[in-house]
Protein backbone atom coordinates (compact mmCIF):
# COMPACT_ATOMS: atom_id res chain seq x y z
CA UNK A 1 0.00 0.00 0.00
CA UNK A 2 1.32 3.38 -1.31
CA UNK A 3 2.19 5.60 2.28
CA UNK A 4 -0.35 8.50 2.36
CA UNK A 5 1.78 10.86 3.22
CA UNK A 6 4.19 10.33 0.21
CA UNK A 7 1.32 10.97 -1.84
CA UNK A 8 0.08 14.01 -0.21
CA UNK A 9 3.96 15.32 -0.52
CA UNK A 10 4.73 14.67 -4.42
CA UNK A 11 0.92 16.06 -5.27
CA UNK A 12 1.66 19.20 -3.53
CA UNK A 13 5.69 19.34 -3.86
CA UNK A 14 5.72 22.74 -4.51
CA UNK A 15 3.00 24.58 -2.12
CA UNK A 16 4.34 22.50 1.18
CA UNK A 17 5.59 25.46 2.86
CA UNK A 18 6.39 23.03 6.02
CA UNK A 19 6.29 19.51 6.80
CA UNK A 20 6.89 18.52 10.16
CA UNK A 21 6.98 15.03 11.53
CA UNK A 22 5.91 15.33 15.15
CA UNK A 23 5.60 11.49 15.45
CA UNK A 24 4.64 8.27 13.06
CA UNK A 25 1.30 8.78 13.65
CA UNK A 26 1.49 12.90 14.02
CA UNK A 27 2.19 14.67 10.72
CA UNK A 28 1.73 18.46 10.32
CA UNK A 29 2.27 20.08 6.59
CA UNK A 30 1.96 23.86 6.23
CA UNK A 31 0.34 25.38 2.83
CA UNK A 32 -0.92 28.85 2.13
CA UNK A 33 -4.86 29.82 2.33
CA UNK A 34 -5.30 29.84 -1.24
CA UNK A 35 -4.61 25.81 -1.67
CA UNK A 36 -6.42 24.87 1.11
CA UNK A 37 -9.98 23.47 -0.68
CA UNK A 38 -7.60 21.90 -3.51
CA UNK A 39 -5.69 19.70 -0.78
CA UNK A 40 -8.94 19.19 1.36
CA UNK A 41 -10.69 17.65 -2.23
CA UNK A 42 -7.25 15.47 -3.06
CA UNK A 43 -7.19 14.29 0.37
CA UNK A 44 -10.84 13.28 1.03
CA UNK A 45 -11.87 12.31 -2.65
CA UNK A 46 -8.40 10.83 -3.59
CA UNK A 47 -6.98 9.39 -0.48
CA UNK A 48 -9.79 8.58 1.59
CA UNK A 49 -8.87 10.50 4.46
CA UNK A 50 -11.50 11.04 7.35
CA UNK A 51 -12.06 14.48 8.37
CA UNK A 52 -11.99 15.11 11.67
CA UNK A 53 -12.34 18.46 12.35
CA UNK A 54 -10.62 22.13 12.26
CA UNK A 55 -8.89 24.15 14.92
CA UNK A 56 -8.72 27.65 14.99
CA UNK A 57 -6.14 29.67 16.71
CA UNK A 58 -6.01 33.37 17.24
CA UNK A 59 -2.36 34.21 17.41
CA UNK A 60 0.14 36.77 17.52
CA UNK A 61 1.16 36.27 13.63
CA UNK A 62 -2.35 35.53 12.43
CA UNK A 63 -5.41 33.45 12.55
CA UNK A 64 -4.16 29.81 11.89
CA UNK A 65 -6.69 27.16 10.72
CA UNK A 66 -5.87 23.19 11.70
CA UNK A 67 -7.49 21.11 9.41
CA UNK A 68 -7.33 17.28 11.13
CA UNK A 69 -7.63 14.49 8.92
CA UNK A 70 -7.44 10.85 9.72
CA UNK A 71 -5.98 8.32 7.90
CA UNK A 72 -7.82 5.17 9.60
CA UNK A 73 -6.08 2.06 7.48
CA UNK A 74 -2.76 3.56 8.89
CA UNK A 75 -3.92 5.27 12.05
CA UNK A 76 -1.70 8.05 10.50
CA UNK A 77 -3.49 12.03 11.73
CA UNK A 78 -2.37 14.79 8.87
CA UNK A 79 -3.06 18.15 10.27
CA UNK A 80 -2.86 20.81 7.57
CA UNK A 81 -2.13 23.76 8.57
CA UNK A 82 -2.85 27.49 7.25
CA UNK A 83 -2.22 30.90 8.26
CA UNK A 84 -4.34 34.09 7.47
CA UNK A 85 -2.11 37.19 8.12
CA UNK A 86 -4.86 39.41 7.41
CA UNK A 87 -6.97 39.42 11.48
CA UNK A 88 -9.17 42.11 10.81
CA UNK A 89 -10.76 40.55 7.93
CA UNK A 90 -9.84 37.19 7.56
CA UNK A 91 -11.39 35.08 4.69
CA UNK A 92 -10.45 31.74 3.47
CA UNK A 93 -11.66 29.29 0.78
CA UNK A 94 -14.88 27.07 2.72
CA UNK A 95 -14.42 23.23 2.31
CA UNK A 96 -18.26 22.20 3.16
CA UNK A 97 -18.87 21.91 -1.01
CA UNK A 98 -16.02 19.05 -0.44
CA UNK A 99 -16.79 17.41 2.43
CA UNK A 100 -20.38 18.29 4.33
CA UNK A 101 -19.03 16.86 7.63
CA UNK A 102 -16.93 20.13 7.96
CA UNK A 103 -19.98 22.20 8.14
CA UNK A 104 -20.71 22.67 11.46
CA UNK A 105 -16.62 23.41 12.48
CA UNK A 106 -16.63 25.97 9.54
CA UNK A 107 -19.92 27.89 11.06
CA UNK A 108 -18.57 27.29 15.00
CA UNK A 109 -14.53 28.84 13.32
CA UNK A 110 -16.78 31.59 11.96
CA UNK A 111 -19.19 33.08 14.89
CA UNK A 112 -15.99 32.48 17.75
CA UNK A 113 -12.82 33.92 15.57
CA UNK A 114 -15.03 36.05 12.85
CA UNK A 115 -12.91 33.98 9.79
CA UNK A 116 -15.48 34.26 6.68
CA UNK A 117 -15.91 30.98 4.85
CA UNK A 118 -15.78 31.61 1.20
CA UNK A 119 -19.00 29.83 -0.27
CA UNK A 120 -19.93 28.41 2.52
CA UNK A 121 -23.26 26.93 1.86
CA UNK A 122 -25.45 28.23 5.44
CA UNK A 123 -22.63 30.07 6.98
CA UNK A 124 -24.98 30.91 10.45
CA UNK A 125 -24.45 30.94 13.80
CA UNK A 126 -24.21 27.12 15.56
CA UNK A 127 -23.36 27.79 19.48
CA UNK A 128 -23.70 31.69 19.92
CA UNK A 129 -27.30 32.66 20.55
CA UNK A 130 -29.19 34.76 17.73
CA UNK A 131 -28.83 37.86 20.22
CA UNK A 132 -24.94 37.73 20.73
CA UNK A 133 -23.54 41.23 19.65
CA UNK A 134 -21.81 41.21 15.93
CA UNK A 135 -18.41 41.50 15.79
CA UNK A 136 -17.59 39.90 19.29
CA UNK A 137 -15.37 36.97 18.89
CA UNK A 138 -15.14 34.93 21.65
CA UNK A 139 -12.25 32.85 21.07
CA UNK A 140 -9.97 36.22 19.91
CA UNK A 141 -7.17 37.43 22.00
CA UNK A 142 -6.70 40.50 23.08
CA UNK A 143 -3.79 42.42 21.15
CA UNK B 1 -48.88 16.30 -0.70
CA UNK B 2 -49.01 19.86 -0.26
CA UNK B 3 -49.44 20.59 3.52
CA UNK B 4 -46.27 20.59 5.20
CA UNK B 5 -46.35 21.11 9.27
CA UNK B 6 -43.66 21.37 12.15
CA UNK B 7 -42.48 19.07 14.42
CA UNK B 8 -39.94 20.81 17.12
CA UNK B 9 -38.51 18.05 18.72
CA UNK B 10 -36.30 19.75 21.64
CA UNK B 11 -34.90 21.25 23.04
CA UNK B 12 -34.98 20.19 26.27
CA UNK B 13 -36.27 17.11 27.83
CA UNK B 14 -35.19 15.23 31.39
CA UNK B 15 -34.17 12.30 29.68
CA UNK B 16 -31.11 14.17 27.50
CA UNK B 17 -28.19 15.61 28.66
CA UNK B 18 -27.61 17.50 25.80
CA UNK B 19 -30.27 19.86 24.60
CA UNK B 20 -30.99 19.82 20.77
CA UNK B 21 -33.77 21.47 18.95
CA UNK B 22 -34.17 18.99 15.24
CA UNK B 23 -37.16 20.33 13.31
CA UNK B 24 -38.98 17.95 11.44
CA UNK B 25 -40.56 19.35 8.30
CA UNK B 26 -43.69 16.40 7.76
CA UNK B 27 -45.82 15.98 5.21
CA UNK B 28 -48.23 13.65 6.19
CA UNK B 29 -46.32 10.91 7.99
CA UNK B 30 -43.54 11.53 5.79
CA UNK B 31 -40.21 13.34 6.91
CA UNK B 32 -39.11 15.52 3.81
CA UNK B 33 -36.92 17.71 6.11
CA UNK B 34 -34.51 18.17 9.38
CA UNK B 35 -33.06 21.31 10.54
CA UNK B 36 -30.73 20.78 13.98
CA UNK B 37 -30.42 23.94 16.16
CA UNK B 38 -27.46 23.57 18.09
CA UNK B 39 -25.92 25.99 21.15
CA UNK B 40 -28.33 25.14 24.32
CA UNK B 41 -25.46 23.47 26.16
CA UNK B 42 -22.40 26.04 25.44
CA UNK B 43 -20.74 26.63 27.90
CA UNK B 44 -17.43 27.99 26.72
CA UNK B 45 -15.44 24.80 27.99
CA UNK B 46 -12.52 25.44 25.47
CA UNK B 47 -12.23 29.61 26.33
CA UNK B 48 -12.03 28.16 30.11
CA UNK B 49 -9.34 25.53 29.11
CA UNK B 50 -7.28 28.66 28.57
CA UNK B 51 -7.35 30.21 32.09
CA UNK B 52 -6.68 26.72 33.64
CA UNK B 53 -3.40 25.10 35.17
CA UNK B 54 -2.63 21.68 32.94
CA UNK B 55 -3.77 19.44 35.81
CA UNK B 56 -6.79 21.41 36.60
CA UNK B 57 -8.53 21.29 32.31
CA UNK B 58 -8.75 17.13 33.07
CA UNK B 59 -11.33 17.91 35.96
CA UNK B 60 -12.92 20.68 33.51
CA UNK B 61 -12.76 18.27 30.67
CA UNK B 62 -14.54 15.75 32.60
CA UNK B 63 -17.44 17.58 33.32
CA UNK B 64 -18.20 17.94 29.78
CA UNK B 65 -20.33 15.35 30.04
CA UNK B 66 -21.94 12.63 32.37
CA UNK B 67 -21.94 9.58 30.21
CA UNK B 68 -17.91 9.59 28.90
CA UNK B 69 -17.21 12.04 31.92
CA UNK B 70 -13.66 9.40 31.54
CA UNK B 71 -13.44 10.18 27.74
CA UNK B 72 -12.71 13.75 27.41
CA UNK B 73 -9.96 13.18 30.07
CA UNK B 74 -8.60 10.73 28.29
CA UNK B 75 -8.58 11.99 25.29
CA UNK B 76 -6.89 15.26 26.66
CA UNK B 77 -3.91 13.44 28.53
CA UNK B 78 -3.29 11.98 25.21
CA UNK B 79 -2.95 14.94 23.56
CA UNK B 80 -0.63 16.25 26.25
CA UNK B 81 1.78 13.33 26.32
CA UNK B 82 2.21 13.70 22.61
CA UNK B 83 2.89 17.00 23.63
CA UNK B 84 5.21 16.78 25.57
CA UNK B 85 6.53 13.21 24.61
CA UNK B 86 5.34 11.45 27.99
CA UNK B 87 6.56 7.97 28.46
CA UNK B 88 3.28 6.60 30.57
CA UNK B 89 3.86 3.63 33.25
CA UNK B 90 1.99 0.24 31.60
CA UNK B 91 0.16 0.17 34.99
CA UNK B 92 -1.24 3.60 34.38
CA UNK B 93 -2.23 2.49 30.81
CA UNK B 94 -3.98 -1.12 31.59
CA UNK B 95 -6.05 1.21 34.52
CA UNK B 96 -6.98 3.82 31.98
CA UNK B 97 -7.83 1.09 29.76
CA UNK B 98 -10.45 -1.05 32.16
CA UNK B 99 -11.65 2.28 32.84
CA UNK B 100 -12.64 3.34 29.57
CA UNK B 101 -14.19 -0.30 28.72
CA UNK B 102 -16.07 0.45 32.03
CA UNK B 103 -17.36 3.60 30.67
CA UNK B 104 -18.54 1.84 27.48
CA UNK B 105 -20.60 -1.07 29.46
CA UNK B 106 -22.24 1.13 31.00
CA UNK B 107 -22.82 4.19 28.48
CA UNK B 108 -23.87 1.05 25.82
CA UNK B 109 -26.24 -0.06 28.86
CA UNK B 110 -27.91 3.30 29.17
CA UNK B 111 -28.67 3.55 25.22
CA UNK B 112 -29.96 0.53 25.30
CA UNK B 113 -32.44 0.91 27.98
CA UNK B 114 -33.77 4.59 26.41
CA UNK B 115 -33.91 2.54 22.69
CA UNK B 116 -36.14 0.15 24.58
CA UNK B 117 -37.87 3.16 25.93
CA UNK B 118 -38.77 4.74 22.84
CA UNK B 119 -40.19 2.07 21.04
CA UNK B 120 -42.11 1.08 23.92
CA UNK B 121 -40.24 -1.74 25.57
CA UNK B 122 -40.00 -0.36 29.26
CA UNK B 123 -39.22 -3.89 30.44
CA UNK B 124 -36.07 -3.81 28.17
CA UNK B 125 -35.41 0.02 29.81
CA UNK B 126 -35.78 -1.26 33.65
CA UNK B 127 -33.51 -4.68 32.90
CA UNK B 128 -31.07 -2.64 30.39
CA UNK B 129 -30.41 0.25 33.68
CA UNK B 130 -30.61 -2.03 36.52
CA UNK B 131 -27.66 -4.32 34.81
CA UNK B 132 -25.77 -1.39 34.67
CA UNK B 133 -26.14 -0.49 38.28
CA UNK B 134 -23.11 -3.30 39.10
CA UNK B 135 -21.28 -1.73 36.17
CA UNK B 136 -21.34 1.80 38.31
CA UNK B 137 -20.79 0.21 41.56
CA UNK B 138 -17.32 -1.45 39.94
CA UNK B 139 -16.50 2.34 39.03
CA UNK B 140 -17.42 3.26 42.45
CA UNK B 141 -15.23 0.53 43.89
CA UNK B 142 -11.88 1.68 41.71
CA UNK B 143 -12.22 5.65 41.87
CA UNK B 144 -14.53 6.20 44.73
CA UNK B 145 -17.04 7.67 42.09
CA UNK B 146 -20.27 6.23 39.72
CA UNK B 147 -19.51 8.87 37.43
CA UNK B 148 -16.60 11.68 36.93
CA UNK B 149 -13.85 9.49 38.08
CA UNK B 150 -10.96 11.88 38.55
CA UNK B 151 -8.87 8.61 37.22
CA UNK B 152 -6.27 10.52 34.52
CA UNK B 153 -3.86 12.78 34.95
CA UNK B 154 -1.00 14.23 32.25
CA UNK B 155 1.35 10.82 33.00
CA UNK B 156 -0.61 8.57 35.00
CA UNK B 157 -3.11 7.62 36.94
CA UNK B 158 -4.66 8.59 40.00
CA UNK B 159 -5.43 5.92 41.97
CA UNK B 160 -4.73 1.98 41.73
CA UNK B 161 -6.74 -1.08 41.79
CA UNK B 162 -5.78 -2.84 44.31
CA UNK B 163 -5.02 -6.69 44.21
CA UNK B 164 -7.64 -7.32 46.95
CA UNK B 165 -10.29 -5.30 44.50
CA UNK B 166 -9.48 -7.61 41.50
CA UNK B 167 -11.62 -10.98 42.26
CA UNK B 168 -14.58 -8.72 42.86
CA UNK B 169 -14.93 -7.26 40.14
CA UNK B 170 -13.17 -9.38 37.83
CA UNK B 171 -16.82 -11.40 39.41
CA UNK B 172 -19.04 -8.11 38.58
CA UNK B 173 -18.08 -8.42 35.33
CA UNK B 174 -18.23 -11.44 34.70
CA UNK B 175 -21.99 -11.69 35.88
CA UNK B 176 -22.91 -9.67 32.81
CA UNK B 177 -21.95 -12.27 30.61
CA UNK B 178 -25.64 -14.14 31.29
CA UNK B 179 -27.16 -10.64 31.36
CA UNK B 180 -25.88 -9.97 27.80
CA UNK B 181 -26.86 -13.51 26.62
CA UNK B 182 -30.20 -12.94 27.84
CA UNK B 183 -30.37 -9.34 25.96
CA UNK B 184 -29.32 -10.67 22.71
CA UNK B 185 -32.22 -14.15 22.88
CA UNK B 186 -34.67 -11.64 23.82
CA UNK B 187 -33.88 -8.34 22.59
CA UNK B 188 -32.06 -9.25 19.52
CA UNK B 189 -34.30 -12.07 18.30
CA UNK B 190 -37.38 -10.39 19.13
CA UNK B 191 -39.97 -10.13 15.91
CA UNK B 192 -41.34 -6.83 17.36
CA UNK B 193 -38.59 -5.24 17.68
CA UNK B 194 -36.60 -6.31 14.18
CA UNK B 195 -39.67 -4.43 12.81
CA UNK B 196 -39.11 -1.66 14.52
CA UNK B 197 -35.52 -1.53 13.71
CA UNK B 198 -34.79 -3.24 10.61
CA UNK B 199 -34.41 -1.01 7.29
CA UNK B 200 -35.23 2.19 9.92
CA UNK B 201 -33.25 5.14 9.78
CA UNK B 202 -30.87 3.58 7.43
CA UNK B 203 -27.39 5.67 6.89
CA UNK B 204 -25.86 4.17 3.85
CA UNK B 205 -21.62 3.80 3.92
CA UNK B 206 -21.75 6.39 1.39
CA UNK B 207 -23.38 8.75 3.60
CA UNK B 208 -21.51 7.45 6.30
CA UNK B 209 -18.19 8.50 4.60
CA UNK B 210 -19.54 11.95 3.44
CA UNK B 211 -20.80 13.06 7.22
CA UNK B 212 -17.26 11.23 8.85
CA UNK B 213 -19.32 9.80 11.48
CA UNK B 214 -17.76 8.07 13.84
CA UNK B 215 -17.87 5.06 16.11
CA UNK B 216 -20.82 2.51 16.59
CA UNK B 217 -22.42 4.65 13.92
CA UNK B 218 -19.84 4.15 11.11
CA UNK B 219 -19.48 0.35 12.38
CA UNK B 220 -23.02 -0.50 11.86
CA UNK B 221 -22.69 1.03 8.37
CA UNK B 222 -19.99 -1.19 7.46
CA UNK B 223 -16.69 1.50 7.93
CA UNK B 224 -14.49 -0.70 10.20
CA UNK B 225 -12.89 2.56 11.98
CA UNK B 226 -12.29 2.24 15.41
CA UNK B 227 -9.15 4.30 16.79
CA UNK B 228 -8.58 1.76 19.80
CA UNK B 229 -7.33 -0.31 16.94
CA UNK B 230 -6.39 2.21 14.11
CA UNK B 231 -4.47 4.28 16.31
CA UNK B 232 -3.61 2.42 19.69
CA UNK B 233 -3.74 4.31 22.85
CA UNK B 234 -3.60 2.54 26.70
CA UNK B 235 -3.21 -0.79 26.65
CA UNK B 236 -5.39 -2.15 23.27
CA UNK B 237 -2.51 -2.92 21.29
CA UNK B 238 -1.33 -5.25 23.95
CA UNK B 239 -4.36 -7.55 24.34
CA UNK B 240 -6.78 -9.34 21.61
CA UNK B 241 -10.42 -8.19 20.53
CA UNK B 242 -12.31 -7.57 17.65
CA UNK B 243 -13.68 -4.58 16.37
CA UNK B 244 -17.60 -5.14 15.25
CA UNK B 245 -19.04 -4.12 12.19
CA UNK B 246 -22.38 -4.59 10.10
CA UNK B 247 -23.05 -3.55 6.99
CA UNK B 248 -26.85 -2.74 7.38
CA UNK B 249 -26.67 0.94 8.64
CA UNK B 250 -30.18 0.31 10.28
CA UNK B 251 -30.96 1.24 13.44
CA UNK B 252 -31.41 -2.82 14.35
CA UNK B 253 -27.29 -2.84 12.77
CA UNK B 254 -26.66 -0.18 15.23
CA UNK B 255 -28.10 -2.11 18.16
CA UNK B 256 -26.49 -5.29 17.41
CA UNK B 257 -22.41 -2.99 17.38
CA UNK B 258 -24.07 -2.25 20.88
CA UNK B 259 -24.37 -5.04 22.10
CA UNK B 260 -21.48 -6.75 20.64
CA UNK B 261 -19.43 -4.21 21.92
CA UNK B 262 -20.26 -5.31 25.68
CA UNK B 263 -18.96 -8.58 24.96
CA UNK B 264 -15.66 -7.29 23.69
CA UNK B 265 -15.54 -4.56 26.35
CA UNK B 266 -15.75 -7.54 28.92
CA UNK B 267 -13.02 -9.58 27.09
CA UNK B 268 -10.95 -6.62 27.46
CA UNK B 269 -11.17 -6.02 31.22
CA UNK B 270 -10.50 -9.60 31.64
CA UNK B 271 -7.39 -9.19 30.13
CA UNK B 272 -6.30 -6.02 31.63
CA UNK B 273 -6.76 -7.40 34.87
CA UNK B 274 -5.44 -10.57 34.36
CA UNK B 275 -2.52 -8.61 32.78
CA UNK B 276 -1.75 -5.84 35.10
CA UNK B 277 1.67 -5.17 35.04
CA UNK B 278 3.20 -3.68 38.58
CA UNK B 279 5.06 -0.77 38.91
CA UNK B 280 4.56 2.81 38.92
CA UNK B 281 0.79 4.26 37.91
CA UNK B 282 2.34 8.25 37.33
CA UNK B 283 5.06 9.59 35.52
CA UNK B 284 5.18 12.24 38.12
CA UNK B 285 5.16 15.27 35.20
CA UNK B 286 5.85 19.13 36.74
CA UNK B 287 6.41 20.75 33.34
CA UNK B 288 4.83 20.72 30.31
CA UNK B 289 6.90 22.91 27.51
CA UNK B 290 5.69 24.65 24.21
CA UNK B 291 4.30 22.69 21.54
CA UNK B 292 1.00 21.38 20.32
CA UNK B 293 -0.70 17.37 20.29
CA UNK B 294 -2.88 15.29 19.37
CA UNK B 295 -5.18 13.22 21.67
CA UNK B 296 -7.95 10.77 20.44
CA UNK B 297 -9.96 8.38 21.66
CA UNK B 298 -12.63 5.65 20.93
CA UNK B 299 -15.26 7.22 22.76
CA UNK B 300 -18.44 4.86 23.48
CA UNK B 301 -19.62 6.89 20.82
CA UNK B 302 -16.84 7.51 18.87
CA UNK B 303 -13.80 9.07 18.18
CA UNK B 304 -13.09 11.88 20.93
CA UNK B 305 -10.92 14.51 19.83
CA UNK B 306 -8.40 17.25 21.91
CA UNK B 307 -5.92 19.44 20.59
CA UNK B 308 -4.04 21.14 22.40
CA UNK B 309 -1.26 24.32 22.21
CA UNK B 310 1.43 24.86 25.09
CA UNK B 311 3.20 28.38 24.61
CA UNK B 312 5.27 27.10 27.69
CA UNK B 313 2.99 28.63 30.21
CA UNK B 314 1.39 26.53 32.74
CA UNK B 315 -2.04 26.63 30.80
CA UNK B 316 -3.18 26.00 27.26
CA UNK B 317 -2.89 28.77 24.28
CA UNK B 318 -5.39 26.83 22.72
CA UNK B 319 -7.57 23.67 23.44
CA UNK B 320 -10.10 22.50 21.12
CA UNK B 321 -12.47 19.83 21.98
CA UNK B 322 -14.50 17.44 19.32
CA UNK B 323 -16.63 14.45 20.63
CA UNK B 324 -18.28 12.06 18.30
CA UNK B 325 -21.49 13.19 18.51
CA UNK B 326 -20.56 16.34 16.66
CA UNK B 327 -19.91 14.39 13.30
CA UNK B 328 -22.97 11.52 14.33
CA UNK B 329 -25.86 14.16 14.92
CA UNK B 330 -25.32 15.94 11.75
CA UNK B 331 -25.90 12.30 9.61
CA UNK B 332 -29.60 12.72 11.14
CA UNK B 333 -30.26 14.70 8.21
CA UNK B 334 -30.34 12.05 6.10
CA UNK B 335 -30.69 9.04 8.15
CA UNK B 336 -34.32 10.66 9.27
CA UNK B 337 -35.27 11.88 6.48
CA UNK B 338 -37.81 9.33 4.36
CA UNK B 339 -39.34 7.79 7.38
CA UNK B 340 -42.01 8.11 9.50
CA UNK B 341 -43.14 10.35 12.20
CA UNK B 342 -43.87 7.99 14.49
CA UNK B 343 -40.08 6.17 13.84
CA UNK B 344 -37.99 9.61 14.07
CA UNK B 345 -37.73 9.29 18.07
CA UNK B 346 -35.72 6.53 17.94
CA UNK B 347 -34.22 7.19 14.93
CA UNK B 348 -32.17 10.78 15.91
CA UNK B 349 -31.70 8.43 19.12
CA UNK B 350 -30.21 5.14 17.43
CA UNK B 351 -26.90 7.57 17.28
CA UNK B 352 -26.55 7.96 20.74
CA UNK B 353 -26.57 11.27 21.18
CA UNK B 354 -28.11 10.67 24.96
CA UNK B 355 -30.64 12.40 23.63
CA UNK B 356 -34.32 11.50 22.72
CA UNK B 357 -37.05 13.95 22.18
CA UNK B 358 -40.31 14.75 24.03
CA UNK B 359 -41.55 16.99 26.70
CA UNK B 360 -41.15 20.17 24.36
CA UNK B 361 -41.71 18.63 21.31
CA UNK B 362 -45.15 19.71 19.52
CA UNK B 363 -46.61 19.51 16.47
CA UNK B 364 -47.42 23.01 14.94
CA UNK B 365 -49.55 24.18 11.89
CA UNK B 366 -47.57 26.44 10.13
CA UNK B 367 -49.65 28.87 9.07
CA UNK B 368 -51.72 29.22 12.73
CA UNK B 369 -49.25 28.21 15.04
CA UNK B 370 -51.54 26.34 16.59
CA UNK B 371 -50.45 23.44 18.84
CA UNK B 372 -51.54 19.94 17.85
CA UNK B 373 -49.76 17.34 19.34
CA UNK B 374 -47.35 17.73 22.40
CA UNK B 375 -44.08 15.55 23.13
CA UNK B 376 -45.70 12.89 25.04
CA UNK B 377 -48.06 12.23 21.86
CA UNK B 378 -45.26 11.32 19.77
CA UNK B 379 -43.82 9.11 22.37
CA UNK B 380 -47.73 7.50 22.27
CA UNK B 381 -47.47 7.32 18.29
CA UNK B 382 -43.99 5.17 18.89
CA UNK B 383 -45.17 2.87 21.61
CA UNK B 384 -48.81 2.09 19.36
CA UNK B 385 -46.51 1.59 16.50
CA UNK B 386 -45.40 -1.12 18.24
CA UNK B 387 -48.48 -2.22 20.26
CA UNK B 388 -50.04 -2.51 16.78
CA UNK B 389 -47.09 -4.80 15.44
CA UNK B 390 -47.43 -7.21 17.93
CA UNK B 391 -50.90 -7.73 17.66
CA UNK B 392 -50.09 -8.67 13.86
CA UNK B 393 -47.50 -11.06 14.95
Amino acid sequence: MNNPIIQVKEEFAGKIMNFEEHSTRRIYIEIAPQDIADVARFLFTELAFRFATASAIDTPKGIEILYHFSHDNSGKMLTIRTLIKDKKDPHIESITPIIKAAEWIEREMWEMLGIQFDHHPNLKKLLLAEDWPEGEFPLRHED
Amino acid sequence: MSHRTIIPIGPYHPLQEEPELFRLYVEGEKVVDIDIVLGYMHRGIEKLSEAKHFDQVAFLVERICGICSNSHPFAYVNAMEDLAKIEVPERALFIRTIIAELERLHSHLLWLGLAGHFIGYNTVWMWSWKYREPVLDILETITGNRQHYAMMRVGGVRRDIGKEDIPQIKKMVNDLIPVLDMFKGAVMDDPVIQARTRNVGVLTQEEAINYCVVGPTARASGIAIDVRKDDPYGAYDKIKWEVIVQREGDIFAKLVVRVLEMYESIKIINQCLDNLPSGPIDANIKDIPAGEGIGRIEAPRGECFHYVRSDGTNSPMRHKIRAPSYMNVASNKVAAVGGTISDAAITLAAVDPCYCCTERTAVIEKKTDKKILNGWDLIELSRKKTEELKKRK
